[in-house]
């Protein structure tokens, strides 16, 4: 029934979320989860963390995973929206920026601001890793296999997709 | 311009045309599987030789600084360099257009049999290790603020953590308060 005006209410919101993504989407999953599974409770938690999950699974920029969530609301069209809104407006941004960016090299305010926005972007990833991992990790197995996760990408310099493809295996085996 | 520095050896770079520009994208964006980043450099600074380190490099950081996905900001910046707005859009297109399509799938497939109990087991599981995948990179990203002298910088990290990952506030309001006392902050030492 209210499908329309919550896939619009959603685009419109990820439009104005990728303007301040700075450092990536990873910077905006709070506020993607608070919307979409605290407000509007269009998802459970769990099927956040599913969707987050095969979009770091699948190949290609982890953004798009939040056009699986325009899908679960409003089916392709709103997966085309959804991409439609995390693209325009930021790559607007980024041509503009680029042709006069260098022009301020070294300007005080410029360094400022980069230096000024890494602390906090950082935070942002943190607050979304505690996030997903609370909405993915329902039982000790679970909680295991994030933290095991976590340490083949912190120290080994292999592939990560290969501690996904493990941590799918010990799923369809019945550990979690 | 930068051609002719000796950093970058001086060699004359090729200018990709603009399908050649769509297929170099199409390309990293199906070999980047969990992340397209690292694979961008292979191709176009090593293997195409589009672009010279220095050059990635510099892209890289304003792409870390602007708003949104750090890849699709690449690829307009890349795209512009060449070709103006032509060649960003081709360049994004060819980013985006294969993996959205993927996506897409997955979405339809998920919306359909998301509940079956055989597939209970392997997304809990992905979805598991996919938040550790996480972690681990906040970890990395933490890890050069702690051996900082200056603990500014992680008061900074650490508020925009409390404020968003515990007492979950709305992102905006963090962003309009913390941003520019950071700023602020790095601006007032650089005196």
């Amino acid at each position: 029934m209210n499908d329309q005006s919550g896939i619009g209410a959603f685009v419109l919101h990820v439009a104005l979320l990728s303007l301040i993504a700075v450092g990536g989407v990873n910077t905006i999953v709070p506020e993607l989860h608070r919307q979409v599974v605290e407000v509007q409770g269009a998802l459970t938690s769990q099927q956040f963390a599913d969707l987050f999950a095969i979009g770091q699974a699948a190949p290609g920029p982890n953004v798009l995973f939040v056009t699986l969530i325009g899908w679960q609301l409003a089916g392709a069209t709103g997966a085309l929206l959804t991409a439609a809104a995390l693209c325009v407006p930021t790559c607007t941004i980024a041509y503009f920026v680029t042709r006069v960016w260098d022009r301020f090299k070294h300007a005080r305010w410029r360094i400022a601001t980069e230096a000024g926005v890494v602390p906090v972007t950082i935070g942002f990833i943190a607050a979304s890793a505690l996030l997903i991992a609370q909405a993915a990790d329902g039982s000790a197995a679970a909680f295991a296999i994030t933290a095991a996760t976590a340490a083949f990408s912190y120290w080994s310099k292999f592939n990560p997709l290969w501690a996904l493809a493990a941590a799918a295996a010990l799923g369809f085996v019945g550990v979690v | 311009m930068s051609e002719s520095l000796p950093a970058d050896g001086g060699l004359v770079r090729p200018v990709p045309s603009l399908p050649e520009l769509f297929l170099g994208f199409l390309a990293i964006a199906l070999s980047g599987f969990g992340g397209v980043l690292p694979f961008a450099r292979r191709e176009f600074v090593e293997r195409r030789r589009w672009l010279g380190e220095r050059e990635f490099a510099e892209a890289l950081a304003l792409c870390q600084f602007l708003p949104g996905p750090n890849i699709v900001n690449m690829s307009v910046i890349i795209g512009s360099r060449f070709h103006g707005v032509p060649g960003a859009v081709t360049a994004v297109a060819g980013l985006v257009i294969a993996p959205l399509f993927i996506m897409m799938t997955c979405g339809a497939l998920y919306a359909r049999y998301g509940d079956l109990e055989v597939l209970r087991g392997p997304l809990a599981g992905l979805a598991a290790g996919a938040a550790g995948l996480l972690v681990a990179m906040a970890a990395k990203m933490v890890m050069p603020l702690v051996h900082e002298r200056n603990a500014a910088p992680l008061v900074f990290a650490l508020a925009g953590f409390v404020a968003v990952g515990l007492l979950r506030l709305p992102l905006y309001w963090v962003v309009l308060v913390l941003a520019p006392l950071s700023i602020g902050w790095v601006w007032w030492r650089l005196r």
